[in-house]
């Protein structure tokens, strides 16, 4: 009998012991409410974070709101799931919307918002599981497009490209005249994967219903000609020479600055990037501008979009601090909350709460952006956000097809299995 | 008879608990764990599916053949320069005391701020390894970057790291080679090599037989070098079968990953306890 007295004892103790010092509920002071919150370590998102909290407290003493940082990309992902399933999450968090968020199981580990109508159809739809609105917005929209240098471009005498023919031949004349015509930085993989992911627009411009065939497991990448031809151009570009020559080891930073110093013409990049192009090279900025990704038709050609990140409640926050964090998720999703954002960083991309406009000075790739929104029909979202459906490889696999490493059809047929595994494991039907 | 011990068995129980709860409990957790499709919100029993799928991962046979490679290189590679390094440091030379713990530095260094630096070292266009190579004429390769040299080169840190603990090993065996063996050589006129050939290696048995069986283990199970290294990149060209479940993990593919790791747990067991028998054997017999 002892023994299971003294096990369980030390369980208890070594599970009280996990979750005491983290909740921080020490640190309250008087009868104020102390709310953390969990952000990625971006810079950017760190300072908004940084900007929303400090202009929250302001507005309503007595509610202190403290943001803690957690890594991003795939380790930011575990940590994230460890924290809610283990009931250690802070009393808010931002995290990605779309299929990342499904992947936490929101209707089992997310407060829905109150106030769902203020929102964006676009992102509204990225944070709803079966009916139920899980966030409220955290920054602007992004896009997957290429951010170019307008100076390379006039020197090279090139411009804006309308199909994929085009920019191989601008890509020509580009290296001709000394420049390296598109930017790679395979040190951090996530940048490798733009002419995949943002070529979504051309994919569903050319087979409709895309999307809704590919959760159903009725289309594949390797079987889809469209779909397959962003593998096949990341390949074209590696194959022609048109990289940067340290493709291998650069990392964004390094990409940033070639482009801003015009060494790099092209950077197919997510346009989020022009926060820190425009903090670290301020006088620079005005002649970065930002086109879609070409396809074949340029009538159809689009910009592929992401939606803003989320700011979510956990079902573990309760009482007095939940009551407190639905303030400030009301807050963020207001238009005091856009202008805070906008205050604390430069917005690169409209917000989705309604009624929010962006500041007029924004830099010019923000504004080529908006263009395209504007547009009717010449933007989409991106595929993570209309089906639940990503697998988590697609980084390396890009950088193993745009290094030569493996050929684009082998890529999209390995992509193909890895999200076989995604599908399976969020229970689909058709897997 | 069996003798009792004059101390009550329940003396086990602190350590027995802190051994069942942190180790024998999650172990057999997660052999069932392995038989599930298993978020970390919930999980469903699919039977032998996550065996199937692990088994099925196109980067699994690379990452198999990686950690075979790994090991064998790093293994091999500490027992050579090990030795050689041992023999040097129990031979009489200047400044022996602070040799040694030159040689011993990089064990206690973190692995991970080893990789970190390495890979600042490594980088093609700026590291300071390439530019000594560059002011010499040589065009240095992309340690790191460049697919047929990634995982070696990763290799080649770890031996630096980790033939300090190897050659400690040496030298406590070959100090402990009794003096009338090498005098009784030294009077039959047997040369330094026939000393080294004939008496050192044969009777440091027991320390190449730890050497290689603990340095062996480490490269099969090798992760946090990697990882801080390459990731397993450029794409999966150096994923060793640990990176390949940390990555499985990552993406929240709980009940493979577990599945991956007691594959990993029956492959280390498969090697090592045999060969660890037939290094032990030889040793008995001599």
């Amino acid at each position: 009998m002892r023994p299971h007295i003294i096990v369980a004892a030390l369980t208890v103790l070594a599970l009280s012991g996990c979750s005491a010092g983290s909740l921080g509920s020490s640190e309250d002071d008087g009868d104020g409410v102390t709310l953390s919150f969990l952000v990625d370590n971006s810079e950017t998102n760190s300072k908004i974070a940084e900007g929303l909290a400090k202009d929250f407290t302001a507005a309503n003493p007595g509610i202190t709101v403290k943001v803690e940082v957690r890594p991003q990309g795939t380790e930011g992902d575990n940590i994230v799931k460890t924290r809610l399933s283990t009931g250690d999450m802070t009393d808010v968090f931002q995290y990605n919307s779309g299929s990342l968020l499904q992947a936490l199981a929101p209707d089992k580990n997310l407060v829905p918002v109150d106030d769902p109508g203020a929102f964006d159809e676009n992102f509204s739809t990225s944070v709803t599981s079966n009916g139920k609105v899980y966030g409220v917005p955290f920054g602007g929209y992004n896009a997957g497009a290429i951010l170019y240098n307008k100076a390379a471009f006039a020197k090279a005498g090139v411009s804006v490209p309308a199909t994929w023919a085009d920019f191989m031949a601008n890509n020509a004349k580009l290296k001709a005249a000394g420049v390296a015509p598109v930017i790679q930085t395979y040190q951090e993989t996530w940048t490798s994967q733009l002419f995949v992911l943002g070529d979504f627009h051309n994919v569903s411009a050319a087979e409709p219903g895309f999307a809704d065939a590919y959760t159903r497991n009725q289309t594949k990448y390797a079987t889809s000609p469209a779909a397959v031809k962003g593998f096949q151009r990341l390949r074209q570009v590696h194959d022609a020479g048109y990289q940067n020559k340290d493709f291998a080891s650069a990392k964004l930073d390094d990409g940033i600055r070639m482009l801003a110093e015009g060494t790099g013409a092209q950077y197919p990049i997510l346009s989020g990037s022009i926060a820190q192009l425009t903090a670290n090279f301020a006088d620079k900025a005005k002649d970065i501008g930002l086109f879609a990704i070409p396809g074949d038709d340029a009538a159809k050609n689009g910009l592929t979009v992401w939606a803003p990140a989320g700011v979510y409640l956990p079902a573990s926050t309760e009482g007095a601090k939940l009551d407190a964090a639905k303030k400030f998720l009301a807050f963020i999703g207001s238009a005091a909350g856009c202008d805070s954002q906008s205050q604390a960083y430069p917005p690169t991309g409209p917000y989705a709460v309604k009624g929010c406009t962006l500041p007029a000075d924004v830099p010019q790739a923000v504004k080529d952006m908006q263009t395209y929104i504007d547009k009717p029909g010449a933007s989409s979202l991106a595929l993570e956000f209309l089906s639940p459906v990503k697998g988590p490889a697609l980084e390396q696999i890009c950088v193993e097809v745009g290094s030569g490493i493996r050929t684009p059809e082998a890529g999209a047929k390995l992509y193909d299995e890895d999200v076989k595994k995604q599908a399976q494991q969020l229970g689909l039907d058709g897997w | 008879m069996v003798r009792r011990s004059p101390y009550p068995q329940w003396f086990y129980l602190p350590a027995g608990v802190v051994y069942g709860v942190l180790f024998v409990v999650p172990t057999f957790a997660s052999f069932y764990f392995s038989l599930t499709r298993w978020t970390i919100f919930e999980s469903h029993f699919i039977g032998l599916d996550n065996f199937v799928a692990f088994f099925r991962e196109p980067a699994l046979v690379r990452g198999f053949t990686n950690t075979l490679i790994y090991g064998v290189v790093t293994s091999g590679a500490k027992v050579v320069l090990g030795l050689a390094l041992a023999v040097l440091l129990t031979s009489r030379i200047v400044a022996r005391g602070w040799l040694r713990s030159v040689v011993f530095f990089p064990v206690l260094v973190s692995t991970i701020g080893v990789g970190l630096t390495f890979t600042v070292l490594l980088n093609p266009e700026r590291g300071l390894v390439n530019q000594v190579l560059g002011a010499a004429g040589v065009d240095g390769p992309g340690w790191l970057t460049n697919p047929s040299y990634a995982l070696l080169s990763v290799a080649m840190v770890d031996v630096w790291k980790g033939v300090g603990l190897a050659t400690l090993i040496y030298i406590a065996g070959i100090v402990s080679i009794p003096q009338e063996y090498l005098e009784a050589a030294r009077v039959d006129g047997a040369s330094a090599w026939s000393v080294f050939r004939s008496v050192i290696l044969p009777l440091a048995r027991p320390a190449t037989v730890t050497v290689i069986i603990l340095s062996l283990i480490g490269g099969l199970r090798s992760f946090d070098l990697i990882w801080a290294m390459t990731r397993g990149g450029p794409g999966f060209t150096s994923d060793v079968v640990a990176s390949v479940i940390y990555k499985q993990y990552q993406a929240g593919f709980a009940g493979l990953s577990t599945a991956g790791n007691v594959v990993l747990f029956a492959v280390v067991t498969a090697i090592v306890l045999p060969l660890s028998r037939f290094l032990n054997r030889k040793e008995v017999e001599l």
